[in-house]
């Protein structure tokens, strides 16, 4: 899976309440510290495997703990159409 | 009081006018004539002081915001302040240069109305001749800019048949989302509820009809759902809690909590040419009313569901208990909840079924 965000959806940092949003059509998405750096990495030309890899090494973590967790937050986004595949 | 939480979302009415005369309209009965809208420099201070106090989303509407002729301008306008901006538009006057000027001016998201999934409904109810091939032609034209688009399909006793016709309609029209709206009964559908309230049986079918349908678009287009109003066992939350999230700015600058809040008796709006909207957010009679859940009457205070839906609809309130503090007419609870029934079964006898009374400035 190479993920991008569906045309409309974009992140935007809310100076008001002091974090990071995403914003797609009738929809506002409080992310939290994590779910952030997943999608500022998402770009349509990284795939799982390299986005997995960069937050391994950029937090020092096992690439297979976080594997579950970012699979499981873009297939829920995906669900929701607010994120799409390149590979599909 | 204690300070209310930054609002999301700005409902911005930029004009009354439209080509179409929709018996539903949510625009109130008294519509604001041309002359008293707000200017562009108006607009573009009101952006900026919303961007300001926290709002994300912005709703151009209307009327038909294409009315304006310098929808551009305040698109532009609105974008630069840091907003993202939905149209909410019927789709007429909207032709393929406006558009690339609308995306080039940062307009995020597109919301086109659907009064019907046939020609011949949709022109009727619209009335206004020619519409639905109008829209047809403006959905292409928006997805082909590169816009997500989503269709506002509004619902009631006429097209409920048609709702898997819509639903086809809309996947082709290349819509990402689908909101499937009942008809909510403010404004001018108030006028036009015995020929527009959805039959019980009808409704049954529809909630039927949606959880499949959710099933059947899963991963190819998103379903929203606004159910029938009366029907319900308990109110809806309606705005999410009253002065939560969202404010309306009327064409000539009234700040209200709702669309319709001002078919409220007793409340007193403030202007965006008096005050900074962010002051009227926090401290104006009209968001105070019936914000928070103090005022609540019995048997709100002390239902377990008190903080789901805040007495659910205050509009509703005023218009069926002729109380606007009251417990929403459509609660189990509420004593009014008989008089509700009565009204359905009267509105929904056939006999009563009369003509559309259309949408028009008086």
């Amino acid at each position: 899976m190479t993920p991008y965000l569906l045309s409309g959806v974009r992140l935007h940092f809310d100076k008001v309440r002091n974090t990071n949003v995403l914003l797609a059509p009738e929809r506002a998405l409080m992310l939290d510290g994590v779910s952030y750096e997943i999608l500022r990495r998402v770009d349509g030309t990284k795939s799982v495997v390299e986005i997995v890899g960069d937050l391994a090494r950029a937090f020092d973590a096992p690439a297979e703990v976080i594997r579950g967790d970012v699979d499981a937050f873009l297939n829920d986004l995906k669900t929701q159409l607010l994120v799409g595949d390149r590979d599909a | 009081m204690p300070e209310p939480n930054p609002p999301i979302a700005l409902l911005a009415e930029l004009t009354h006018r439209c080509p179409l005369m929709c018996p539903y309209c949510s625009n109130p009965l008294e519509l604001v004539q041309k002359q008293q809208e707000l200017t562009t420099d108006t607009w573009t201070r009101v952006f900026r002081e919303a961007a300001d106090i926290g709002v994300l989303q912005l709703h151009l509407s209307g009327g038909e915001p294409a009315s304006r002729r310098d929808i551009v301008e305040l698109t532009a306008a609105a974008h630069a302040a840091g907003l993202y901006t939905n149209l909410i538009t019927s789709g007429i006057g909207l032709t393929q240069a406006r558009l690339a000027d609308l995306v080039n001016a940062g307009l995020d998201h597109v919301q086109l109305s659907l009064q019907g999934a046939r020609p011949e409904m949709a022109d009727r109810i619209g009335g206004y001749k020619g519409g639905y091939d109008r829209k047809m032609r403006v959905a292409e034209l928006v997805t082909d800019a590169g816009l997500p688009l989503t269709l506002n399909a509004v619902m009631h006793r006429q097209n409920l048949a048609d709702l898997g016709q819509t639903l086809d309609l809309a996947l082709s029209m290349g819509a990402r989302r689908i909101e499937v709206a009942c008809v909510q009964f403010h404004g001018w559908a108030t006028r036009n509820r015995a020929s527009l309230l959805p039959t019980e049986s009808q409704v049954e079918q529809l909630k039927k009809d949606i959880a499949i349908a959710r099933d059947t678009y899963r991963n190819r287009m998103a379903i929203d759902f606004v159910p029938p109003d009366y029907y319900s066992d308990f109110p809806k939350a309606c705005m999410g809690g009253w002065g939560s999230t969202g404010l309306v700015v009327s064409p000539a600058g009234q700040v209200m909590p709702c669309h319709a809040a001002d078919s409220i008796p007793g409340l007193a709006f403030e202007s965006v040419a008096d005050r900074h909207l962010g002051e009227i957010w926090r401290s104006s009679h009209a968001f105070n009313a019936y914000r928070g859940t103090d005022w609540l009457p019995q048997p709100c205070q002390s239902c377990e569901r008190r903080d789901v839906d805040f007495g659910g609809c205050r509009c509703q309130a005023a218009a069926l208990a002729a109380d606007p503090g009251a417990t929403d007419p459509v609660c189990r609870k509420s004593p009014y909840r008989p008089k509700v029934d009565a009204m359905i079964e009267d509105m929904t006898n056939g006999a009563r079924a009369s003509d559309l009374t259309y949408r028009k400035f008086g």
